[in-house]
């Protein structure tokens, strides 16, 4: 990474950290406005010594624009098999079906297979227990939950946010 | 509505209590101790509605942000019997 | 009382009823992982539920968005909790218990 991007990275890290004390605080005074930006140096300073700031991609606090439609059709699909998972829970049979499936991960970077595991662990109903290169394996609380991500619907989804034109 | 919903959530924390307690092994512990967490949170902004005093929202962020803190410290605790140690060095060898 | 008022309300009422039934489910599973599962249900559905049920009683303020702020912050936090909840509990010798395929 050039010290180009790093110069980047640290300038939209002071403004996404000021915009969050901004809309945290609520309080506009000189003297509280000051101390905020004092803050948010000494967080920018501490994280570069850290070596936080070498992440593989463009610019993260713009990055995740382009996985605002996937959020939305998620949002849709967790609720979809939570009446699942419920129904499931309250029949006195309890019906389920533990299986562990292996998928295949199509995703280029680090962040997309993070955005990848964590969307499956968020639906109830399938969780990821391993995380490797290019596999992720998954347990499953009934035999359709496994058939669904076997379709590779949300892979594709989250190939596609990826491979975005915007931003 | 606040009131009843307040009274379930307060419930349901004295569940995830006693769900902790008889938890087999210490992740049946932990889980439980993570609900109880996740509840509390959604206690803290219902209660702050329900005394009308919505700065108690700034307690429920700290509160979600020390949940997920303390649980993944627990269970790096657990795993590896150290704090400090880490975690890629330790992926290298058998586990 | 306004019509939002009574869907914010029904909302809330809903979200902690699911609370309650995740935590049934937490009692009824046989095994750790499948306890995960009912866990994540009031992770997921209990804190949608509940907090934009909040969201919509408050209207569009510095408030609201503090609620946003903590539902997105909940949303991304507990699956990775439950992720490395479920990673050490199979380094800890746990075994998860498989139904007939």
């Amino acid at each position: 990474m050039s010290k180009y991007d790093i110069f980047f990275h640290k300038i939209s890290l002071i403004i996404s950290l000021a915009l969050l004390w901004i809309m945290l605080s609520g309080h506009y005074t000189p003297l509280l406005l000051l101390l905020g930006l004092l803050s948010v140096i000494i967080v920018t300073i501490i994280s570069s010594r850290m070596g936080l700031i070498t992440f593989d991609q463009p610019i993260l606090q713009l990055y995740f624009i382009r996985f605002i439609p996937y959020g939305i059709w998620l949002i849709g699909q967790i609720m979809k098999s939570n009446i699942d998972v419920c129904k499931r829970i309250l029949n006195p049979n309890l019906p389920i079906n533990p299986c562990l499936i292996t998928l295949h991960l199509s995703q280029a970077s680090t962040f997309a297979k993070v955005v990848y595991a964590n969307s499956i662990t968020l639906t109830p109903g399938t969780i990821s227990i391993d995380l490797e290169d290019s596999s992720v394996e998954v347990h499953s609380l009934s035999a359709t939950g496994a058939e669904g991500l076997k379709t590779g619907n949300m892979d594709k989804k989250i190939t596609h946010a990826e491979a975005a034109p915007y931003v | 509505m606040f009131e009843i919903s307040t009274f379930i959530i307060l419930f349901s924390m004295f569940l995830a209590l006693v769900s902790a307690i008889i938890g087999k092994t210490v992740y049946d512990k932990i889980l439980a101790v993570n609900i109880f967490g996740t509840v509390t949170v959604l206690f803290i902004a219902l209660f702050g509605f329900l005394t009308k005093r919505p700065e108690f929202l700034d307690i429920a962020l700290v509160y979600a942000l020390i949940n997920f803190i303390s649980t993944i410290a627990i269970l790096k605790f657990f795993e590896y019997g150290d704090m400090s140690s880490s975690s890629i060095e330790k992926e290298e060898g058998d586990i | 009382m306004s019509n939002i008022d009574i869907i914010s309300g029904a909302l809330i009422v809903a979200g902690s009823l699911s609370i309650v039934v995740g935590l049934l489910g937490v009692y009824r599973m046989p095994d750790f992982f499948t306890r995960l599962h009912a866990a994540s249900v009031i992770d997921t559905l209990g804190t949608i539920l509940i907090l934009s049920g909040l969201i919509l009683y408050q209207g569009f303020n510095l408030v609201s968005v503090k609620l946003l702020l903590i539902l997105i912050f909940i949303l991304i936090t507990t699956p990775t909790a439950a992720h490395a909840l479920a990673k050490s509990a199979l380094h800890g010798k746990i075994k998860p218990i498989l139904g007939d395929d």
